[in-house]
């Protein structure tokens, strides 16, 4: 951990230069306010340099901040042994404890708090955006009704029994006392009562009794009992009590569990998805009753009790379902209009990862604006956008949102946290009352616990799967308070509501509870009661398959049976969303390929390349292919057989684009098949060694030495999956073949006898063929760098048409000359059959500079002469193009 | 069969109640819709139930049906397939969507849990042999992504066979070259689906009460 101590020592230095610096420099613009001015006017010359804090102090300090918090992240996350117990939340609060205490330590006064401004603002849409984005939808939509439930009545029970309750120990018996001290020491003296008088409050010295708890407190013998004026020696005078509006307003603010916490906490625990979501749904929706509750009280403490009549209670209510409905509409809207947007972005590619950035923040904004729920409206847009808009924009704007949705979040959530400690360590909002804290700590739970038992119990009687005991426990545990009631909390009126700090500091302490204690003990509970937990793998395709075939089952018994349930509901919105919504939002070249399978299958092929090419590292080279691949077994070529074994060997992306018509075939002529392989032969003793050594250097560089090019507006992105991809289908014919031979007994791989014969005897087999082509396009392809990304890196293409050549002529002018020269058409064929890299690279090695780049050119023209040829195919025209030379196909259908 | 057996109604409801675990409602509920769907006849046949207009879209609606007549579901350890069926028959298929309740055991979990993975694994099964093999599996496949508009029969019968080579490598990983993978065995299917729990979700709410979902049924079609 030395490494670790170093990083550690380097944070703390550089935090001590920060933070006193800032102090300092405050302090010096404060004593010569005009000192830049006098800078100026003695300015002789032009300065060399001149030292300006003040023009950039603002965001310096910001940037700074962020470093530091990030920073902090860095150094606990460094620390394996210890996040492994305390959730990262927790370390994040103690780091700020600590940072606080320096900056305390400089400045003598708190210069930087969570100020509810840059939270409500600036911390918190991005993080409830990235909860909505990534939102599991499905489950989210099954478990709707129970999270309502929690999120609604729940923290309407919260709310009301916490205020209640606290108000009710102000008035009642035993828990009067404290709050008679409270009252005595704002210099109330009228309704004190009980045992002490009042009249000691001024005089008598502090003891320790008020750091007695509440509840030992009735065994404290008398004679050591102080006077209650030591209590309220303790505190400033004030005149301020606390009313039942403002317990209920207090109660309202704690009420909501926290989703920034709560995502945090249950994060690392990995508990099962439907109590997740239960918990962290809850957490979302919950805060539009926050937000009503906080703010009817709010306005009723402001009108005072006597005016607040039924129509106030109404419109209190109906207020409700506008803030929560109108904020969860609006983010919808805003959602679809994402979705719009990115219909028509392809142009400009490199930006449209930033819509839902711009569009959420604005969703978020203008529901702040016309005071509806903000979050709800954040989250909904996220949820309804996530869908149209992963199908919609380019795959690397996809991968682009989801890291960048990702990096604000966690950057957020991070500085949430440390400012959440650093706000701590202020004296001036300190205001200690053991009892009011304590009492507010034990509320919370059981009222939690109590909310979530009873509501459960309701839940359960018409829940198809119980929710578990031991789930229960763990969702009433799990019931974490955080920045947002903070936020609310700073944000009381002080005029209205005296007890302001108290309130504050309260829910500081709430906070800390529930994130440090409650989350650093979840995760032993959560093992210790065996709570099922979530297995988190990706699923395999035939999860995925199974999966769907296992919901259609459940629809159609639910038809035969003749009941409507869920799954008939779930099955009627499918439905509609396919048809109208889809066709609404998505463009239609991405409503093609929307299929979750494809998905999977997509992934699958990417591993297996990947798996590929380790294997190959792990060889030393990529010999294996070869062996695989390249033995060509000349007798199968004409078996009908193989044409069965064929189809299936690659999925064929294109054909979900619905793209390719079936029938058309590759001409490869078989004549140069033979003789390829015969070539092959020949030369393989030869081309084995270092074969892998070459295809470092021709192969991959080749490609790569074409990707650095500065462009703001064009990224090459995704060039290297060209490689993987190539790989992939390599391997993956390869081992389908090996598959299949098992079973049929043949031997392995003859791509290319498909090519010479099957032709239009069955259609599997075009699927094959074209999998080239699809895999290509998707991979290859995006938008925006049609040419540039893969001029040398495809000398196959060339050599491929150089086959195809044979049969249409019309190609023969471009093609014919570079491939011919450097590449037999054999060969060229070989290599579009799939076999070795490698074999390619060695073909490819004799060339020169000079070669490739005159390659390249042709390929371009090829390419394009490729894409009409392909939009021919659409039509049901023959191919003549074999697999390989994909024009990014679905521009193409756009565009056509 | 059961129902046509002359004996009182609710004699027999009752005992469709011990060997199926519905409630006496939904029994009676189902039964509603039972003869609905036959016309008022004892018996069920194929056509039935394929001419339910709700069915119409599903893509493995032949699977599905297929299961009703199946044999192996009836849980008496007989394979092939009815003709026709009778409540009791239509009673024992539907059983596999019950939910259990809180009452239920752990090893009557245990045992529902293996029916249910059962019954899925007999729908890709077609012949019985305990084995769903590429043959089997792609059929399947391609029907159940026969109705997706976007994927070809290829595409589809090329999935299947990923499908099918993910299974193989994750079974039987140090297959050879020459080893073939014959097909999805139980075993190896319980353990496929182990991560998606669809035992615990293979779940349908039977309504108690008699309502007029036996019209929506129809009706909203």
């Amino acid at each position: 951990m030395a490494a670790c101590g170093r990083t550690r020592l380097w944070l703390l230095v550089s935090l001590v230069l920060v933070s006193p610096a800032t102090g300092r420099e405050a302090q010096f613009r404060s004593n010569h306010p005009d000192h830049p001015g006098e800078h100026e006017a003695n300015l002789t010359g032009i300065p060399i340099t001149s030292f300006k804090w003040e023009h950039v102090e603002t965001p310096y300090l910001v940037a700074l901040w962020v470093l530091v918090c990030f920073l902090c992240k860095l150094v606990i996350e460094a620390n394996h042994h210890v996040t492994e117990y305390i959730p990262e939340s927790a370390l994040l609060i103690c780091c700020g404890f600590i940072l606080g205490g320096m900056i305390w330590g400089a400045d003598k006064v708190q210069t930087f708090t969570l100020t509810p401004r840059v939270f409500f603002f600036y911390l918190l849409p991005q993080i409830i955006l990235d909860a909505g984005y990534s939102m599991p939808n499905k489950l989210f939509f099954t478990n709707l009704g129970g999270i309502l439930v929690y999120a609604i009545i729940g923290t309407c029970w919260n709310a009301a029994s916490l205020g209640l309750s606290l108000w009710g120990c102000h008035k009642g018996g035993a828990m009067g006392k404290a709050y008679l001290a409270l009252r005595c020491w704002r210099g109330e003296t009228r309704s004190c009562s009980g045992p002490w008088s009042p009249s000691l409050c001024p005089s008598v010295p502090p003891s320790i009794y008020p750091s007695v708890p509440l509840f030992l407190r009735p065994f404290v013998p008398p004679f050591l009992r102080p006077s209650v004026s030591h209590v309220l020696c303790l505190r400033p005078a004030g005149d301020i009590e606390i009313g039942l509006l403002q317990y209920l307003l207090f109660g309202s603010l704690l009420a909501a569990v926290d989703p920034v916490a709560v995502l945090a906490v249950f994060e690392q625990v990995h508990v099962n998805e439907v109590l997740f979501i239960m918990v962290f749904g809850e957490s979302l929706l919950n805060d539009g009753v926050t937000v009503v509750l906080f703010n009817v009280f709010d306005a009723f403490v402001t009108l005072g009790g006597a005016k607040i009549n039924a129509a106030e209670i109404v419109k209190g209510i109906i207020s409700f379902f506008v803030v929560a409905f109108g904020g969860s509409l609006l983010g919808f809207v805003f959602g679809l209009l994402i979705s719009l947007l990115t219909r028509c972005t392809k142009k400009i590619q490199i930006i449209e990862p930033g819509f839902i950035f711009v569009l959420g923040y604005l969703a978020y904004l203008t529901a702040e604006m016309l005071s509806l729920s903000a979050i709800l409206s954040i989250t909904f847009c996220g949820i309804c956008c996530q869908k149209y808009m992963n199908s919609n924009m380019d795959e690397s704007s996809v991968q682009t949102v989801k890291y960048a949705i990702k990096v604000f979040a966690n950057g957020s959530e991070t500085m949430i946290f440390v400012f959440l400690g650093i706000s701590a360590i202020d004296k001036t909002i300190w205001v200690w009352n053991t009892g009011f804290i304590l009492l507010t700590l034990l509320f919370i739970m059981v009222y939690r616990i109590m909310g979530v038992f009873f509501l459960t119990w309701i839940l359960n009687r018409t829940r198809l799967v119980p929710i578990e005991f031991i789930d229960q426990i763990i969702m009433s545990y799990g019931g974490l308070r955080g920045a947002v009631a903070y936020g609310l909390a700073v944000m009381l009126d002080e005029t209205k509501i005296k007890e302001k700090n108290l309130m504050i500091s309260t829910t500081l302490i709430v906070v800390y509870f529930t994130v440090i204690f409650q989350g650093v003990t979840l995760k032993p509970l959560v093992q210790w009661l065996k709570v099922k937990r979530a297995s988190h793998s990706e699923l395999t395709l035939i999860e995925k398959l199974q999966n769907r075939a296992f919901e259609h089952t459940l629809v159609a018994i639910e038809d035969i049976s003749g009941q409507i349930g869920h799954n008939y509901m779930r099955d009627k919105w499918n439905k509609f969303e396919e048809k109208y919504m889809s066709w609404f939002l998505m463009k239609p070249s991405a409503r093609k390929k929307q299929d979750r399978l494809f998905n999977a299958f997509h992934q699958l092929n990417l591993k297996d390349a990947m798996n590929y090419v380790d294997e190959g590292e792990r060889r030393g080279s990529l010999e294996f292919i070869r062996n695989e691949g390249a033995f060509i077994d000349f007798k199968k070529k004409f078996d009908d057989e193989m044409s069965e074994a064929m189809p299936d060997i690659m999925a064929d992306m294109s054909d979900d684009h619905g793209r390719a018509p079936p029938k058309r075939r590759d001409t490869v002529p078989s004549v140069s098949l033979e003789l390829h392989e015969q070539s092959m032969r020949g030369n393989r003793a030869a081309e084995d060694f270092n074969s892998h050594h070459l295809l470092q250097q021709h192969l991959y560089k080749g490609r790569k030495q074409h990707r650095h090019r500065y462009s703001r507006s064009h990224f090459d992105i995704n060039k290297d999956e060209n490689e993987v991809q190539e790989i992939f289908q390599r391997t993956m014919k390869s081992r389908l073949e090996s598959f299949k031979s098992g079973k049929m007994g043949v031997a392995p791989p003859k791509t290319i006898t498909k090519h010479t014969k099957k032709e239009q005897q069955s259609k599997m087999l075009n699927g094959k063929n074209r999998s080239y082509l699809s895999g290509d396009e998707d991979f290859e392809f995006s938008e925006g760098d049609s040419a540039s990304g893969y001029d040398a890196s495809f000398p196959t293409r060339v050599a491929y048409r150089a086959g195809d050549g044979i049969e249409n002529p019309a190609f023969m002018p471009d093609v014919d000359p570079s491939s011919t020269m450097h590449i037999p058409p054999w060969l060229a064929d070989v290599e579009l059959d799939s076999v070795a890299p490698s074999q390619r690279a060695q073909v490819r090695l004799p060339w020169t500079p000079g070669d490739l780049r005159r390659l390249s050119s042709l390929r371009t023209s090829v390419r394009s002469s490729d894409s009409f040829q392909l939009t021919d195919d659409r039509q049901g025209d023959r191919d003549e193009l074999p697999p390989p030379p994909p024009p990014p196909p679905r521009r193409d259908g756009d565009s056509v | 069969m059961g129902a046509s057996h002359p004996r009182s109604e609710q004699h027999q409801y009752h005992e469709l109640m011990a060997k199926t675990g519905f409630s006496l409602e939904q029994i009676k509920n189902l039964h509603i819709r039972f003869q609905h769907l036959s016309g008022n006849e004892e018996t069920i046949r194929r056509k039935h139930l394929s001419s339910i207009p709700a069915l119409a879209n599903n893509p493995i609606k032949k699977e599905i049906i297929e299961a009703f007549f199946d044999k192996r579901n009836q849980h008496e350890n007989e394979t092939g397939s009815f003709e026709e069926i009778g409540f009791e028959q239509f009673l024992m298929v539907m059983s596999h969507f019950r939910p259990p309740t809180l009452r239920t055991k752990d090893e009557e979990r245990e045992a529902l849990r293996k029916e249910k993975l059962h019954f899925l694994f007999n729908m890709h099964d077609t012949d019985s042999d305990g084995i769903i093999t590429l043959e089997e599996y792609r059929k399947v496949v391609e029907e159940l992504l026969s109705k997706s508009g976007n994927i070809g029969q290829e595409a589809a019968r090329a999935i299947a066979d990923a499908a099918m080579l993910e299974v193989a490598s994750t079974n039987a990983p140090d297959m050879g070259p020459d080893d073939f993978y014959e097909g999805i065995t139980f075993e190896h299917f319980e353990q496929m689906l182990q991560n998606l729990e669809l035992e615990s979700r293979m779940h349908i709410r039977f309504l108690d009460v008699k309502t007029t979902t036996m019209h929506c049924g129809k009706a909203t079609m």
